[in-house]
């Protein structure tokens, strides 16, 4: 395998899905590629001044304005003449929540620009609070299960439904369990002359807490299970969907997480279980996962 | 005679500065509307749209969107413009600390105008004297023709390798950006000869890949602050040196620092910004001709606080009064207290006394300067009052 675009040695915990998700899109895309990320969990982990993991040129300036400071490099790429990838790479808190202005604008300017939302479901940087993409019944730092509380009282917001309110060309959902997948996709959204959304799951060890080594078949089953149907929108219709051959029970993927975990004590919460499960249902339904 | 007012014409302040935006070149203006900015950027688009100006016109979703694309911008090695005021500054506030930590050398247009609440869309300058902290240059104009002139000096001054570091041009919002008075537009090849193209060394480029935006902990961010701080100083040279090359060029001269009037002999001096120069100048006239010895301190460039300039100008006056358009509400006001610190450590003792005044768009008269100036004259004997809103209308309280 080439040299990664990714240096080793960055900050990130043992067992964190974003690393290798960023690598797998930096493998897609190649080295002619400036990339724009928000602060987050990538940032911090990747460059601590004067070190920096980054093997293409890199830029970060606030929490909620990537897609604008990507807006302002692609124009300039544009009128120089020159062809460089421009991604956004970001966490969930900033692509679902305080940067969705200005994602809002980037999408409706048409910009030439990929962005990519390694989903974590939840404020990692900050110690696991919830975000807009946090699943329903997840606890976190600020849904905690309790007496009174089943986590996290609200499901997902459907960010990719939200790109395609902005007639983005190009939106898809992947998983880093599922790297073929995700380098193919990346190569498809650099091909468009416009806007894309990919938005990977990408399980996080200290928010969700598993068994460190357990990441990616976590990862499969948030697949297999229905709950992260993996999709393809190209100009607004769905023209891919990866088929799951045998699917799983949602509890299977909970039962792995400490984030769930309130969800299994002496089976008093099978009624969430159950709305989880036809949370998947549904999907497996609407998107026909299942042949 | 003929050259020198061949450009001279009658337009909306708005529209001129547009002109002179153009002038400088901007691969890139981000525009979100806000009164009594619009019209800058309104006339850009049109320069845009008619081929007049070679620039990338975005129309963002924010004033916090404008700004943060300049970021972009400047990191990929263009140049940056933006306009904007009040409520639309403060949105920024978080990217204005960003462009100066990140060295970025946007200039802006500020179109001063009040903060809310209550909602109020005229002029005074709380807006652009409560960024004072955040790492611009700042710059107070007195009419359009400067407002004009300080555009293009800024990008030579914040460009400067020394110096990298953006700058607010601070215009009276509808005082001078609505005003229609006569104005020599700059010529532009001129222009470019005065302000060549901006080639920054480092820019985000995949054949020299550079991280920008790395996080500093404890042990470096002490030092990256420092530079910027340093950088602030340097351009109390640099805003002079450019003044006086842009007067060699244009034959145009404001003072670089501050600019004084009747100020040498003068026993009772005033200090203020912006468009209020004027009424103030008109003011000295009066009572010059009544044998009254009064002068005028004009502060032009408030970021950085030009504390040795100040201390040498106001060496010998009895009194002073400082006029300005901003409350630091608990506190007094920006320039007074500023001014204050400046003396504090020298060894001048002259009695300052502030006022708030025009806020929310309340005029300032002649008579009020007048009334200002016997506050003065009292305070020689003894401060009354340290700091006082002027025209304070009890009766509504």
């Amino acid at each position: 395998m080439e040299k990664s675009l990714l240096a080793p040695g960055h900050r990130a915990c043992a067992g964190c899905a974003m690393p290798t998700t960023i690598r797998l899109v930096l493998d897609a895309a190649g080295p002619n590629t400036i990339v724009v990320s928000p602060t987050g969990c990538l940032e911090v982990t990747t460059t601590p001044f004067p070190e920096s993991a980054w093997c293409v040129p890199w830029i970060h300036s606030l929490f909620e304005n990537a897609a604008a400071v990507a807006s302002g490099v692609e124009v300039m790429q544009k009128r120089r003449g020159k062809n460089t990838n421009v991604i956004v790479i970001g966490g969930d808190g900033s692509t679902f929540d305080i940067g969705i202005g200005s994602n809002s604008g980037m999408f409706e300017r048409g910009h030439k620009i990929l962005y990519v939302c390694y989903d974590n479901e939840a404020y990692m940087n900050t110690g696991v609070q919830r975000s807009g993409s946090t699943p329903f019944c997840a606890h976190t730092t600020t849904t905690p299960s309790g007496s009174q509380s089943q986590g996290n009282p609200r499901p997902k917001k459907d960010m990719p439904a939200i790109a395609l309110a902005h007639k983005v060309p190009y939106v898809a959902t992947a998983s880093v369990a599922y790297p073929v997948d995700l380098r193919r996709k990346v190569k498809k959204a650099l091909q468009v002359n416009g806007p894309s959304y990919i938005q990977v799951n990408a399980p996080c060890i200290t928010g969700w807490t598993f068994e460190a080594g357990t990441m990616i078949e976590l990862a499969r089953l948030a697949v297999e299970s229905g709950l992260w149907p993996l999709t393809e929108y190209e100009n607004g219709e769905l023209t891919g969907v990866k088929k799951v051959r045998r699917p799983k029970l949602v509890e299977e993927y909970l039962k792995m997480q400490g984030r769930y975990k309130h969800l299994f004590k002496k089976g008093e919460c099978a009624g969430m279980l159950g709305q989880i499960q036809a949370m998947a249902d549904a999907n497996i339904a609407k998107y026909q996962l299942v042949d | 005679m003929s050259e020198k007012t061949a450009n001279m014409k009658v337009v909306e302040g708005s529209y001129a500065v547009a002109h002179a935006v153009m002038c400088c070149r901007p691969d890139v203006i981000s525009a979100y509307p806000i009164t009594p900015q619009t019209h800058i950027v309104e006339n850009l688009s049109q320069m845009v749209a008619d081929g007049e100006l070679d620039s990338e016109f975005l129309t963002v979703d924010s004033e916090f969107s404008a700004l943060s694309v300049l970021v972009g911008v400047c990191a990929a090695g263009g140049r940056g413009y933006s306009s904007t005021t009040s409520q639309g500054l403060a949105l920024m506030y978080e990217v204005l600390y960003n462009v100066s930590g990140m060295r970025m050398p946007v200039v802006m247009n500020v179109a001063n105008r009040a903060m809310g609440a209550p909602l109020n869309i005229w002029n005074d300058q709380q807006d652009s004297i409560g960024a004072r902290d955040v790492g611009w240059l700042q710059i107070y104009v007195e009419n359009v023709q400067e407002a004009v002139d300080a555009t293009l000096q800024a990008y030579k001054i914040a460009e400067d390798a020394e110096i990298r570091t953006p700058i607010m041009v601070c215009m009276d919002g509808f005082i001078l950006t609505h005003v229609y008075e006569p104005v020599e537009l700059l010529d532009k090849e001129k222009a470019r000869e005065f302000l060549p193209t901006y080639q920054p060394a480092d820019i985000l480029d995949p054949a020299h890949p550079k991280t920008f935006g790395a996080f500093a902990d404890p042990s470096t961010f002490t030092e990256f602050r420092y530079q910027q701080f340093e950088s602030q100083l340097k351009a109390l040279g640099k805003i002079e040196k450019v003044a006086r090359e842009f007067e060699e060029t244009f034959g145009r001269y404001y003072g670089g620092l501050l600019d004084g009037y009747f100020v040498e002999d003068a026993e009772i001096v005033i200090i203020s910004l912006g468009s209020v120069i004027g009424t103030i100048k008109d003011a000295i006239d009066e009572m010059r001709s009544e044998g009254k010895k009064v002068g005028l301190l004009k502060v032009r460039c408030y970021r950085p606080f030009p504390v040795q300039a100040l201390r040498k100008a106001l060496k010998d006056a009895c009194a002073i009064a400082v006029i300005e358009k901003d409350v630091a509400i608990g506190g007094e006001a920006g320039l007074v207290t500023d001014l204050k610190a400046a003396f504090y450590n020298s060894n001048i003792r002259t009695p300052i006394i502030g006022f708030a005044a025009g806020l929310g768009g309340r005029d300032i008269t002649v008579k009020d300067i007048r009334k200002i100036v016997a506050k003065a004259e009292a305070a020689r004997k003894g401060i009354q009052s340290e700091f006082e809103f002027l025209n304070l209308r009890t009766e509504i309280l």
